[in-house]
């Protein structure tokens, strides 16, 4: 992946920053331009928001047959999140034992490696979610 | 707007046809639809071709101009599109050909779906399929299409809408018809235990819950109803086709346990139809996923919710049962070449009511439906067949 495509998305890779609806004030992840609800009602009025950083699993799996650039790192697992802000969001489990992961885990955001372009290219951060405690 | 028939189907063996190429296969799907239709060629005035990704397969884009070409009808300049919606892209063709020809705009339409897997490595294959997702948010988060689907699955199991052993059961009525299609990549039948025990993809779901890799083309042909006995003796009647869009990422649904955009398309099918779903004796459903089978009886209204399952364990969805689906043997066993997948769906559906399908036939069915999902529901068309 090019850096500028990773770099223009790192406010919300990094930070997971959304945007929160003026006018109905639904939040979404990640950022859009315009609330599904309000639409044209919504226009210049979708504003940043920093999600809450925890939650709990929504639902998981474990992959088993992964994606050639996580192949070191198969078995792993994937959620999908239920924020406290009431948002969904998706990405891989750390710092977890694969059997004790189960819907309803409490779960906090951390910063963690995602990817890198080969030995000597950017290397890419993200969330992932590890156990609240 | 005029009605509209199918007067012409054909279709490749779906598996890993390593001596034909991407044009092999879909010149093949076409000659054979053309000559059913009893056309020389002449007569066709619009081309449609479903196809998911040859950019990546087969480094290969500007598909509409090469099936025009190889197919023979550059030399008459009739006009060919390519229709892209994942696994989606040939049942969306088909409506596309469907409007065209109710619309006045042409009279002859051949529509082709044509996916050419097996020239790339299975890793790329598999990234060619999680590229269907949100690639920005969901793939690059080291999320898989199957986990997306795994996913969905582990909470239908939490909320108790399906059991582990009635959605393995899917894969087993889909093995058990393909056993009858000579055109399915798989023929034969499979048990229980044998999905219950595959190798694991992404669990909950193994091996025997995902569909397989498959090269293959489908084709139909199109005209306005009344002009349809001049062709054929046994023209099917399109009752309606319906599509309806999702989000594109999972995570952003309310609800992950049903898919919005099969219950809207199905509803506006119904509707144009002016049938209910108890009318549909025979359905292909995009059983990409056995779960995504389960959900489609659900969302399709041909089961109430939370009892689809059990209705496949109890044989109700075999030829014989309450209504029988993916007689072809459904994406799981038939095979799913992407983009040809919506196309051969409609192809099935033509061959049951006409009364061809063999051993796999359903006695004197009137309507038949085919449900063609791309993505995780992101986008979905249903269209019905009525025999006449």
């Amino acid at each position: 992946m090019s850096v500028a495509r990773h770099w223009r998305e790192t406010p919300g890779r990094y930070n997971l920053i959304g945007v929160k609806c003026g006018n109905c004030g639904k939040v979404f992840f990640p950022k859009r331009t315009l609330c599904p609800e309000c639409r044209r009602s919504s226009m210049g009025k979708m504003n940043a928001y920093k999600l809450k950083a925890e939650g709990t699993v929504f639902t998981y799996s474990i992959i088993h047959d992964a994606p050639a650039e996580n192949n070191s790192i198969k078995p792993y697992a994937v959620a999908m999140i239920l924020t406290d802000d009431d948002v969904l969001i998706t990405g891989q489990l750390v710092d977890v034992e694969l059997e004790k992961v189960e819907i309803g885990m409490p779960v906090r955001a951390v910063l963690r490696k995602m990817s890198e372009d080969g030995e000597t290219g950017v290397i890419n951060y993200g969330y992932k979610f590890a156990p609240k405690n | 707007m005029r009605d509209v028939a199918i007067i012409g189907i054909g279709t490749t063996k779906f598996g890993e046809i390593w001596d034909a190429s991407f044009r092999d296969l879909g010149i093949e799907a076409g000659l054979k639809a053309m000559h059913d239709a009893n056309l020389t060629g002449s007569e066709v005035d619009g081309m449609f071709i479903g196809n998911m990704s040859s950019g990546r397969f087969i480094n290969q884009h500007h598909i509409g101009a090469l099936i025009a070409d190889y197919a023979g009808m550059a030399s008459r300049n009739v006009p060919a599109t390519r229709i892209e919606a994942a696994g989606a892209s040939g049942g969306i063709a088909f409506r596309q050909a469907v409007m065209a020809v109710a619309s006045g705009m042409n009279d002859i339409v051949i529509v082709g779906g044509a996916e050419k897997m097996t020239d790339v490595t299975d890793e790329a294959t598999n990234s060619i399929l999680d590229s269907a997702t949100d690639q920005q948010w969901e793939a690059t988060m080291g999320v898989t299409f199957a986990s997306l689907n795994a996913m969905i699955a582990r909470r239908c199991i939490h909320e108790k809408i399906v059991t582990r052993e009635e959605m393995a059961s899917m894969a087993v009525n889909s093995h058990a018809h393909g056993a009858l299609n000579p055109d399915a990549q798989f023929r034969k039948a499979i048990d229980l235990n044998t999905v219950l025990k595959a190798s694991m993809v992404a669990d909950p779901l193994g091996m025997f819950d995902c569909a397989p890799i498959s090269d293959g083309a489908s084709a139909v042909v199109l005209c306005p109803l009344d002009m349809a006995k001049k062709y054929t003796d046994r023209p099917v009647k399109v009752a309606s086709s319906a599509q309806a869009s999702d989000t594109l990422a999972l995570f952003q649904r309310k609800n992950i346990t049903t898919f919005d955009a099969t219950v809207a398309a199905a509803k506006q099918a119904y509707s144009l139809a002016k049938i209910e779903a108890k009318d549909i004796a025979v359905a292909e459903v995009h059983d990409h996923f056995t779960i995504e089978g389960i959900l489609a009886l659900q969302d399709l209204g041909l089961f109430k919710r939370g009892e689809a399952g059990k209705a496949v364990m109890d044989g109700q969805v075999m030829v014989g049962g309450k209504v029988a689906v993916n007689t072809s043997g459904g994406l799981k066993a038939r095979g799913h070449p992407i983009g040809a997948t919506g196309v051969a769906q409609i192809v099935e559906i033509t061959k049951q009511l006409r009364g061809d399908a063999d051993k796999r036939q359903v006695p004197n069915a009137k309507y038949g439906l085919a449900q063609n999902v791309g993505g995780t529901g992101s986008a979905v068309v249903v269209s019905i067949m009525e025999a006449i």
